[in-house]
């Protein structure tokens, strides 16, 4: 049995290097809301990047995730990759002194691991509301200790949030919506409920048509020819963008008032779905193409 | 790379035409190999974390001037990078070495558990929790917890092994031609229930299903190793005892039979021992293919079909070529990280293709 010793001699060294391991101390960080230290900040999530460059403390950055292109120059920071497929040495490779993550941040053995490690580790809730932006800048602003900067980007963007609802208050004929994520395979992925594009709906004026589930889900034909919507919805970079023509060519979508006006918007994803500082623009811009001259300024 | 050394190493060998003799000698040099590559997969990553440094300080006692950064680097060291190394060692292995058992089971140099179906079958049994564990299979994800993937795994592989086998199998002789043919229609069906399934899921478990098809080590954490690991160092323990028999099946099942093989317990123990091994790694790593074709190919052209030395050779290069290509996968994009099984394809395809392009014609199947 002598190749039963060459197992054994390949095991060795790694034997020799496992018995040195134990359980390193676990960090006690959880719980945190501000960070001790905020001079270098990796920011997980588009809308969480979109509010550090808003407070002006885009110079305590020292890398993003994929999902963070706006601004432009959040583009030049190190890129640890896409939010749901964290490396975690990969993050704590750029040293940071804290990591601002929006919730949804995975995978979740990545996270176990950047919450074991010393580095201060906050995640930020994701709220698909008026409410929930307001509540993102202030988490933001508290973990990088400018609380006061804050409370006024709270305040203006509390503002604007109420004046772009207000636009679309009077309008007696509310319009039916359904968000389309993919068609990939002929599938067709819409938003239901506890969705981004749920919130921005309803913050638009509009009415999410899709009910009875939430998250996305896939939608039979006869499910699509039910909800009747007036205007599909879809978004552009995030993957192939969905054509108009193979979308209308869906019989189910064309029978329905949407295909029959051919009415279908696309918007940028990060702008309509971030719920961050640009989101009350993105409601003006939304329900302007919904509901054109009707929206009030 | 190794294999530059041992092809130098196997001509001065060939000189006295003592194959087993070549073949120790290869053996060793890949203990070499796979020692060097466990270093440099664990000295390399996205971070400057030193590996030496954290385990040399860990065995001295020695407290270095920055804690902070000592207790980061200690982190990336035993919680990332050391897990990651063994389950990798481990895949590898155990994907080579499957490869190499499957191809003497068959008698037939392509069969793979990835080109038959078993790798298929594992998926489906993976996918089929992921996006039917919180419903239709809740009872079994509730039984057994984290352990409900890598079992379904394993059952969905054995499925497909035994399924192929009886297909292939007529009065005790298996029809190589049958075997593939019945493994690619497996296969598809299996893909075909996967799609399903995938169909049905919703978007959270389609981002887990994208992240786990394209393959990844990511998922390599302590107690993943403590649910998979014993699973595949079992089967992986069980597959020398199957070298001579596999030896003897090459030359017929009656010869084998006449030779006092137990050819039929010969056979179940390497379909299960495949079936685990296989279906546990595709349960943590998702799809990594290419390993268990071209791992005993090339180790057959170097030290010849003898499964005494095929076997554990196979084992120390496929845990080499994957902790290399892991390496890569993890610092090639840093601070980001590329999925393992571009990795391979990208590698492991073009050299292959040398190989044959260097050997053609001489192919001793």
């Amino acid at each position: 049995m002598r190749f039963v010793l060459s197992f054994r001699a390949a095991l060795a060294p790694m034997l020799g290097v496992l018995l040195a391991a134990t359980a390193p101390p676990a960090g006690a960080n959880e719980g945190v809301a501000v960070f001790s230290d905020t001079s270098r900040i990796a920011s997980i999530g588009g809308s969480i990047t979109e509010i550090v460059y808003a407070l002006g403390e885009e110079g305590r950055l020292v890398a993003r995730d994929s999902t963070s292109n706006y601004p432009e120059a959040a583009v030049k920071l190190p890129d640890v990759g896409y939010m749901r497929a964290l490396s975690p040495e990969g993050v704590l490779s750029v040293n940071p002194t804290g990591i601002l993550a929006l919730h949804g941040s995975g995978p979740k053995e990545a996270v176990d691991v950047l919450k074991k490690s010393s580095v201060p580790f906050i995640e930020v809730p994701d709220h698909y509301n008026h409410e929930g932006i307001l509540e993102k800048i202030r988490i933001v602003g508290k973990a990088l200790g400018v609380e006061a900067k804050a409370e006024k980007l709270a305040a203006e963007t509390d503002a604007k949030l109420t004046a772009a609802e207000r636009q679309t208050a009077a309008i007696k004929d509310r319009k039916h919506v359904l968000f389309v994520l993919s068609t990939q395979g002929g599938k067709i992925l819409a938003a239901g409920s506890d969705t981004a594009a749920d919130g921005i709906i309803k913050l638009a004026g509009a009415v999410n048509a899709v009910e009875g589930f939430s998250g996305y889900k896939g939608m039979t034909d006869e499910a699509i020819v039910s909800a009747r919507p007036d205007v599909i919805l879809t978004m552009k970079g995030g993957g192939p963008p969905i054509s108009e023509e193979e979308l209308f060519a869906n019989p189910a979508v064309a029978s329905t008032p949407a295909g029959t006006s051919r009415k279908m918007i696309s918007m940028w994803g990060g702008y309509l779905l971030g719920f961050g500082p640009r989101t009350a623009e993105a409601i003006h811009d939304l329900a302007v193409s919904l509901y054109g001259n009707q929206v009030t300024d | 790379m190794a294999e530059q050394s041992i092809a130098g190493a196997v001509r001065v060998m060939a000189a006295d035409g003592d194959r087993s003799a070549r073949a120790r000698l290869v053996i060793l040099l890949l203990c070499l190999a796979l020692a060097l590559c466990v270093f440099l997969s664990l000295t390399s990553g996205a971070s400057d974390a030193s590996a030496v440094r954290v385990i040399h300080d860990r065995f001295t006692g020695a407290m270095p001037a920055d804690a902070a950064l000592a207790a980061r680097d200690q982190l990336i060291v035993y919680d990332i990078r050391m897990p990651r190394v063994l389950l990798g060692a481990l895949i590898g292995a155990a994907l080579a070495v499957c490869g190499a058992v499957m191809q003497g089971l068959f008698r037939n140099p392509l069969a793979d558990p990835g080109l038959i179906g078993v790798s298929a079958g594992s998926s489906l049994g993976a996918v089929a929790i992921i996006v039917l564990g919180a419903t239709w299979l809740a009872p079994v994800t509730l039984a057994f917890g984290t352990l409900a993937l890598p079992l379904a795994a394993f059952f969905g592989g054995l499925a497909v092994t035994l399924l192929l086998y009886a297909i292939a199998t007529r009065q005790g002789r298996t029809s190589v031609a049958t075997m593939l043919l019945a493994g690619i229609a497996i296969s598809a069906l299996a893909m075909a229930l996967t799609g399903i399934l995938i169909f049905m899921a919703d978007d959270r478990q389609l981002r887990d299903l994208t992240f786990w098809q394209l393959g990844s080590l990511a998922g390599s954490t302590w107690p993943k190793i403590g649910t998979v690991g014993p699973v595949i160092v079992l089967a992986l323990a069980a597959m020398p005892f199957l070298s001579r028999g596999l030896n003897a099946l090459a030359l017929g099942e009656a010869t084998a039979g006449h030779l006092g093989i137990p050819v039929q317990r010969l056979k179940y123990t390497a379909i299960v021992a495949v079936s685990a091994a296989v279906g546990a790694s595709v349960a943590v790593s998702g799809g990594i293919g290419f390993i268990g074709i071209v791992v005993p190919h090339v180790l057959r052209l170097a030290i010849g079909p003898d499964n005494r030395y095929l076997l554990p050779a196979s084992a120390l290069l496929g845990a080499s070529l994957l902790l290399i290509a892991d390496a890569v996968a993890r610092t090639i994009v840093a601070p980001a990280e590329l999925p393992i099984g571009i990795v391979t394809a990208v590698a492991g395809a073009p050299f292959f293709l040398w190989i044959l392009l260097r050997k053609r014609g001489v192919i001793d199947l």
